[in-house]
């Protein structure tokens, strides 16, 4: 924490940066907050634990023109790589300063773990976590509350980063992609029932789309008023193409970093279907999201020789 | 109305009992979140926290059919929509959330224009409460003027004085469901005021109160640009918010016929002030945000008479980045 708050202050100090995007403490058990830092003596208040469950990448086009650093998981980082492929940010302007991530907590699945009972205080010492409540305490380990999208991580080095404060922990504790090898087990009904109670919970807030780094379009589809695409209702077909051409308009470019199921208010969790995406890209065209930034997007290639018939 | 008395262990049969003129909906666990549920004998119930939905969803609904149509423009036919007029009791309502409720009927039910949809839904409709004895960690209902046993928006309120239940009919139709339990004694009404004094007592409290002038002059002040800025512009605070009642009207429509919808809208989103000309007066997140604090504590108190916020802390809860109100009201009120 120490090491991060000084190269915080020294980059600040030494102007070679704007603005550093961080976290700092939240106002709930367990809970960090985005804070935004201009002034070198204000680093104080910078964190970094497994209650930094924000993207914070997010935010980096907002400042265009600004000289940003941005503290960033191997996710976040990842998505910092895709912006810059997608000429989003400009590379001279952004400092990426990897954190040691050894996964970040699961809200959702703690919550269960507590049978869903209030958490009114808890510390973090390493790997453990103490939790308590009105008249109840318990000491859980980190792993064992892991958000899913940590659970399958696969790269918890920060890519491009221009500062590495300490080791990346903790290697992945699940197969990549066995939820997708889940979901194929299920006959085409069980899974239309499974996404059917996915789409049902959302109350279109959107606030999947406005955590996703990724989805940065000026003008979302959902939005757009003429012609108008999709409807408002809840409707669930309505709901239904809002989700499924948002992960289509995020394959090979989605990195798993779980901001979408972070940020739902409703438990909407739809990163099975992600995770298909994703293991599709790579099995096609041997392509993995965000471990570098040159190159062009996987899905807005296109060869003279590509060996399907339709593509010519 | 004198106070009631109810074994706890008699609930079930009371509700029961309601049950047999009316649908009763109870807050149960389901999928991980405590919700109203329709009730049935044997259902178990959640009564140890608020409903994650707020209670407005009842009432006004993210997405309601208006009216049909049929026909073109020069000549079309409008029919109603068949509504719903099951009876309706809802128990184990949070004093917040009634209130919540009664800030919306100044909105809905204003003599000037009376939405009769929602209308029609409040007078079906009987609330019972259930007073809250231990604030959850983002409560702050007396801050905004709430009070955990609160009565304003209730037909009845229950309190929960340990084997039993105090029971204090509020209204006729309050009356009409309670009106047959035993009276219950002095010491049992002194038993649930202490807890109320007790709950009122760990309530933590932030200066709402001096918001609504103070926000009058601050427009344009330099704070907005520090509250908005990690906002990332989802309306999960605003649809979960008991009091956030803003939405878009649209037309439904396959060639001839067709349905006029409303849907719930946020001020948090950018083309909530689109204009057909393609002009948006509130292009930024600062302005959006600007808009929904000064909404509720600045422009409903002045043209409603409150602030339009009670306190349940669900906006606290959701918020995908922490956005904790309590701590935007403080900010606020420290400014000079």
């Amino acid at each position: 924490m120490e090491e991060l708050r000084r190269v915080i202050r020294e980059m600040l100090a030494g102007g070679k940066v704007d603005l550093v995007i961080a976290y700092a403490k939240g106002s709930l058990p367990l809970r960090s907050t985005p804070v935004f830092i201009r002034n070198a003596e204000d680093a104080e208040c910078a964190v970094f634990d497994a209650t930094c469950e924000n993207n914070l990448s997010t935010y980096l086009p907002r400042y265009a023109g600004k000289r940003l650093a941005v503290v960033a998981k191997g996710c976040d980082a990842r998505s910092v790589q895709e912006y810059l492929r997608e000429r989003q940010l400009d590379p001279g302007n952004v400092v990426v300063i990897g954190v040691p991530c050894q996964g970040v907590i699961g809200r959702d699945r703690l919550s269960r773990r507590l049978s869903g009972k209030e958490i009114t205080g808890a510390e973090m010492d390493g790997d453990t976590v103490r939790v308590r409540g009105d008249g109840w305490e318990e000491t859980l380990q980190l792993f064992e509350v892991l958000h899913p999208s940590c659970e399958t991580c696969e790269v918890k080095e920060a890519p491009g980063a221009a500062i590495k404060l300490g080791e990346a922990a903790a290697a992945q504790v699940a197969e990549p992609f066995a939820l997708v090898d889940d979901m194929e087990r299920l006959t085409p009904d069980e899974r239309w029932a499974y996404f059917t109670a996915q789409f049902e919970k959302c109350i279109r807030c959107y606030a999947c789309r406005q955590a996703c780094p990724g989805c940065y379009c000026k003008e979302c589809f959902v939005d757009r008023s003429a012609p108008r695409w999709v409807g408002g209702t809840d409707d669930p077909s309505d709901t239904a193409i809002f989700h499924i051409i948002r992960a289509l308009h995020l394959a090979g470019r989605c990195v798993d970093c779980g901001a979408c199921v972070k940020a739902c208010p409703m438990g909407v969790d739809l990163r099975a279907l992600n995770k298909k995406l994703e293991r599709d890209v790579r099995e096609l065209f041997g392509f993995t999201a965000g471990l570098e930034h040159e190159g062009k997007q996987v899905l807005s290639t296109f060869r003279a020789d590509d060996p399907n018939d339709f593509i010519k | 109305m004198a106070v009631k008395i109810l074994q706890k262990k008699d609930l079930p049969c009371l509700l029961g009992k309601w049950s047999q003129s009316a649908r009763v909906l109870a807050p149960a666990r389901q999928d991980e979140m405590t919700n109203l549920a329709p009730w049935e004998p044997g259902a178990e119930l959640d009564l140890g926290r608020n409903t994650w939905k707020p209670l407005k969803e009842l009432f006004f609904p993210r997405s309601e059919r208006m009216f049909a149509y049929t026909g073109d423009r020069m000549n079309a036919e409008l029919s109603p929509i068949d509504q719903d007029h099951e009876q309706t009791v809802v128990f184990g309502v949070r004093p917040c959330d009634a209130r919540s409720l009664a800030l919306l009927d100044r909105v809905f039910l204003d003599e000037r224009f009376t939405d009769d949809l929602y209308k029609a839904k409040r007078e079906r409709t009987v609330l019972v409460g259930l007073g809250c004895n231990k604030p959850l960690r983002s409560c702050f209902c007396t801050s905004v003027a709430g009070d955990p046993h609160g009565t304003e928006g209730l037909d009845v309120l229950f309190v929960d004085t340990g084997d039993e239940y105090a029971v204090y009919p509020l209204t006729g139709r309050g009356e009409a469901l309670v009106g047959e339990l035993p009276e219950g004694s002095g010491e049992v009404e002194a038993r649930a005021s202490a807890l109320a004094d007790l709950a009122r007592d760990m309530m933590p409290r932030y200066p709402a109160e001096v918001l609504p002038d103070k926000l009058t002059h601050m427009f344009e002040h330099e704070i907005w640009d520090r509250i908005h800025e990690k906002c990332l512009g989802c309306a999960a605070c605003a649809y979960l918010c008991p009091t956030c009642h803003c939405f878009d009207v649209t037309d439904e429509a396959k060639t001839t016929e067709g349905h006029r919808v409303r849907n719930w809208d946020s001020c948090m989103f950018p083309l909530f002030t689109l204009h057909t000309s393609g002009h948006n007066p509130r292009t930024s997140g600062k302005q959006r945000m600007r808009q929904r604090i000064m909404h509720k504590f600045n422009y409903f108190p002045v043209n409603s008479g409150a602030i339009a916020c009670v306190g349940c802390g669900r906006c606290v809860e959701v918020c995908p980045v922490n956005t904790d109100i309590r701590e935007v009201i403080s900010e606020i009120g420290e400014v000079k």
